[in-house]
C-alpha cells in the first residue's frame, strides 16, 4: 500500500477543477481565435474601435495574402477588362487589380524543408547519440552530456553575429541547408536529453535477447529499441518542429530571399495598400496548421511522452 | 548440444572482480544450475558463457571450440531473461519466429518450427496475440519458445521463475525439467533458490563473492559441503555448528569438546585451533540419556516434522525430529548425532577437513 490514499474527488472539487480548466483554456484560445477571426474580416472591420465581434466574413485578407497587387485609380479601373476570376473580383473592390501571385506559397514550403528537414535531422542524430550514450561506456561520458546541454543555457540568439560570419564565409547565408543545419544544432541537446531518458527506461534485455537470437547491435537497435522508442521519437520531434517552424531572429538575420521562412516573412505583408491585418493574420492562421496536424497526429505519443516512466507498467 | 568448460574464468567491472578464475566443467545434455547468493557472480558467468560479457581473461569452450572473443549471435546459443524479455512490439508467433528470421530460413519452414515448438509447449492457441495481455506462465513458455525453436547448442537462464508466483513456480519448474529431458539440450539455469537447485539440478555449482565454493551432484553437496559458505547456503534450516577449540590428527575417529567425545568419520586431514562441528539437523537426535546436554529454546511445527532450537554449550542449533516426539521449550535434552555424516571444518579457512566419507566428493575440486 502507498503512503498516501487516493480518494475520488468530491462533487465541489470536480467543480473547481473543471472551472479552472476551461478558464485556462479560454485565456489561451481567446488570441487564436481572435487571429482567426481577423483573417475573416474586412480591413476596415479588423481595426475598427470599439473591437468588432460579429462581422461579416471576407476572404480579403487571404486574397491579398497569397496576391500581389498595384493599386488604381477608378478612372484607370475603367479602361480595363471585367474581372474574370472571383478573387480578382474581390481585389477590385478595394481599388487594386492583382499583378502575380505573393511569395506567400513559397517562403511557406520554405518553412516546411526548413521544419521538417531540421526536425529529422536532430531525430536522426539525436536517436543515435542517446544510443550511445545510454548503452555504451563512452569516456567522459558525463562531460560531454553536460556540454552538449550548456549548449542550451544561454539564447541561441547570443551566438548570432559569430554564426552570421560563418555562414557567410562558408556560402550558407539565404540556403536551405545552412538553416537545416542551424536548427538542427539548437535542437540536438534538447533531442540527445530527451531521448536518452526514453531509450535508459527501454530494458537492456530486449537488445541482449536480439543479440543471442542471431542479430547484430545495429540490427537490435534498429528493429527493437527503435520500435520502443517510437513515443519519445514523436514526442521529441513535436517539440524539435515547434521550435524550428516558430524561429524568427535566426530566420530575419540569415535569410532574405530564397530560403526565407514564413515567420520573417508574414510581417512584411503589412504595407502593401496600408496596413493589411487581415492579411497578416490569414498568414498566421495558415501558418499553424501544419504544426496542428503534426501535433495532432502523434498526440497519443505526446500524452505518453511526457508521463513517460510516471506510470509502472 | 555441447559439452561447455570454463578455464579460470576472470570479470573485473573497473575495481570490482565479479568472477574470479572460475573453473568447471558442464557436460553435454546435463542440467547445470549456478547457484549462490546475490551478487556471488553467476549471472555474471552465465552472461560470458553466453556472450553478452566479455571474460577479462580466461577461457570458454563450447563444444571444444574457444568463444570467449566471439558475440553472443556467433556462439549459437539461447538465453531465457528472467523479466523474458519478449518482444513488446511483437506478438507470440513473431517472438517464436524471431531467432529463426536472423538465419535467413525460408517462411514455410518458419512457420512449421513454430507451429512444432507451439503444440510442445501447448501454446498453440495464443500464436496471434500480443504478448502484452499475456499471464506470467504463457510468457514463460512464450520464452522458452524462443529459445528452443532454433535448437541451439546449449539453453542460458537467469532465474526463469523468479518472476513467477510461488504456486506456479513449482508447476512451471517441472514442466522446464521435463522439456529438458525431451530435448535432451545442454543446460545452464542461475538461480539463488537452493531448493530449487537442488530439484532440478543434475549438477551443482555454490558460487560466493566471484568464486566457485563446490561443484557437484546435488545429494553430494548437501552431503558433503566443502566448505561452511556451501554448509550454511544449502539446506534448511542450515547445517548446525558446533565451534570448539581443540585439534584433529589424521586418523581420528573421534573428536572431544566440552569434556564429551563424538564419533567422526575417519580423519585423513589434520588440524589444531578453532574448528567447527557440523551436523545436519535431521541427523540430530534428542535423547535423555545423552550426556551432551542443551536446552530448549524454540519448537516449530511443521507437520509431519518440527524444528527444535536448542541453546548448547557450544552454540545454538537445530534438529530436525518427528513431530511424534514431545519436546516443550525450557526442557532439558541429551544429543547425539549420527556419526556417518559429521563434517569437521576449520573456521579460520572455511573449509571441511578431508575424511574418509567426504573425500570422494571433495577430491575432484
Amino acid at each position: 500500500m502507498s503512503g498516501h490514499s487516493v480518494t475520488e474527488p468530491s462533487n465541489r472539487q470536480k467543480w473547481i477543477s473543471g472551472l479552472l480548466v476551461i478558464t485556462y483554456a479560454v485565456i489561451t484560445i481567446m488570441p487564436l481565435l481572435w487571429i482567426i477571426a481577423t483573417g475573416f474580416k474586412s480591413p476596415e472591420d479588423a481595426i475598427s474601435y470599439p473591437p468588432k465581434v460579429v462581422f461579416e466574413p471576407s476572404v480579403e485578407g487571404y486574397v491579398n495574402l497569397f496576391t500581389a497587387r498595384t493599386r488604381v485609380t477608378p478612372s484607370m479601373e475603367e479602361t480595363l477588362p471585367p474581372p474574370d476570376t472571383w478573387y480578382e473580383q474581390i481585389a477590385r473592390e478595394s481599388g487594386t487589380v492583382i499583378v502575380g501571385p505573393s511569395r506567400y506559397g513559397q517562403r511557406f514550403l520554405n518553412s516546411v524543408i526548413i521544419g521538417f528537414g531540421s526536425t529529422f535531422l536532430s531525430i536522426f542524430f539525436g536517436t543515435l547519440a542517446a544510443y550511445a550514450f545510454s548503452r555504451f561506456r563512452v569516456p567522459i561520458k558525463d562531460d560531454l552530456l553536460f556540454f552538449i546541454l550548456s549548449t542550451r543555457m544561454m539564447p541561441p540568439i547570443a551566438v548570432a553575429i559569430p554564426i552570421f560570419l560563418m555562414f557567410r564565409q562558408l556560402g550558407l547565408n539565404d540556403t536551405h541547408l545552412g538553416m537545416i543545419l542551424l536548427y538542427t544544432a539548437v535542437n540536438l541537446s534538447l533531442s540527445v536529453w530527451l531521448l536518452k531518458g526514453f531509450i535508459d527506461e527501454i530494458p537492456l534485455e530486449y537488445e541482449e535477447a536480439a543479440l543471442i537470437d542471431g542479430y547484430t547491435r545495429f540490427q537490435a537497435f534498429y528493429k527493437v529499441v527503435l520500435p520502443q522508442a517510437a513515443t519519445g521519437i514523436a514526442s521529441t520531434a513535436i517539440f524539435c518542429l515547434i521550435f524550428a517552424w516558430n524561429e524568427y531572429a535566426f530566420a530575419v538575420l540569415l535569410t532574405s530571399g530564397t530560403a526565407q521562412t514564413a515567420p520573417p516573412f508574414i510581417p512584411t505583408i503589412i504595407g502593401v495598400g496600408g496596413k493589411d491585418w487581415p492579411a497578416v493574420a490569414a498568414g498566421a492562421t495558415l501558418f499553424l496548421i501544419p504544426v496542428m496536424i503534426f501535433t495532432i497526429l502523434l498526440r497519443k505519443h505526446l500524452l505518453r511522452g511526457i508521463t513517460f516512466g510516471a506510470v509502472r507498467k | 548440444m555441447a559439452q561447455i568448460i570454463i578455464k579460470n574464468l576472470r570479470k573485473d567491472f573497473g575495481d570490482f572482480t565479479a568472477v574470479k578464475a572460475s573453473s568447471f566443467t558442464i557436460e553435454d545434455g546435463e542440467f547445470f544450475m549456478l547457484l549462490g547468493p546475490s551478487g556471488c557472480g553467476k549471472t555474471t558467468t552465465l552472461r560470458m558463457i553466453a556472450g553478452l560479457e566479455f571474460p577479462t581473461s580466461g577461457e570458454i569452450y563450447i563444444d571444444g571450440e574457444e568463444v570467449s572473443k566471439k558475440r553472443a549471435s556467433q556462439r549459437d546459443i539461447a538465453f531465457v531473461f528472467q523479466m523474458f524479455a519478449l518482444y513488446p512490439h511483437m506478438n507470440v508467433r513473431q517472438n517464436i519466429s524471431y531467432p529463426l528470421k536472423s538465419q535467413g530460413m525460408p517462411k514455410a519452414q518458419i512457420k512449421a518450427k513454430v507451429a512444432e515448438v507451439a503444440r510442445v509447449l501447448g501454446i498453440e492457441d495464443i500464436l496471434s496475440k500480443p504478448v502484452g495481455g499475456l499471464s506470467g506462465g504463457d510468457r514463460q513458455r512464450v520464452a522458452l519458445g524462443r529459445a528452443i525453436v532454433r535448437e541451439p547448442k546449449a539453453f542460458m537462464m537467469d532465474e526463469p521463475l523468479g518472476a513467477l508466483d510461488a504456486e506456479f513456480r513449482e508447476h512451471m519448474s517441472k514442466e522446464l525439467r521435463a522439456l529438458h529431458d525431451r530435448i535432451g539440450a545442454t543446460t545452464v539455469y542461475v538461480t539463488h533458490d537452493q531448493l530449487e537447485a537442488m530439484q532440478m539440478g543434475d549438477k551443482i555449482v555454490v558460487m560466493n563473492h566471484g568464486s566457485v565454493e563446490q561443484f557437484g551432484v546435488p545429494q553430494q553437496i548437501y552431503d558433503w559441503p566443502a566448505t561452511m559458505f556451501v554448509a550454511e547456503f544449502i539446506g534448511s534450516p542450515s547445517m548446525n555448528f558446533l565451534h570448539f577449540n581443540g585439534e584433529v590428527a589424521k586418523g581420528d575417529t573421534q573428536v572431544s569438546f566440552n569434556d564429551q567425545s563424538f564419533d567422526i568419520p575417519e580423519q585423513l586431514q589434520a588440524a589444531t585451533g578453532d574448528l567447527a562441528f557440523g551436523v545436519r539437523p535431521e541427523h540430530v537426535s534428542l535423547d535423555e540419556t545423552n550426556p551432551y546436554k542443551g536446552e530448549v529454546s524454540a519448537v516449530e511445527y511443521l507437520g509431519t516434522t518440527q524444528i527444535v532450537t536448542i541453546d548448547s554449550a557450544n552454540g545454538v542449533l537445530k534438529a530436525r525430529v518427528s513431530s511424534a516426539q514431545a519436546v516443550s521449550v525450557g526442557q532439558n535434552v541429551g544429543l547425539a548425532f549420527n556419526p556417518r555424516t559429521i563434517s569437521i571444518f576449520d573456521t579460520s579457512s572455511g573449509m571441511a577437513l578431508l575424511s574418509e566419507a567426504n573425500k570422494g566428493v571433495l577430491d575432484h575440486g
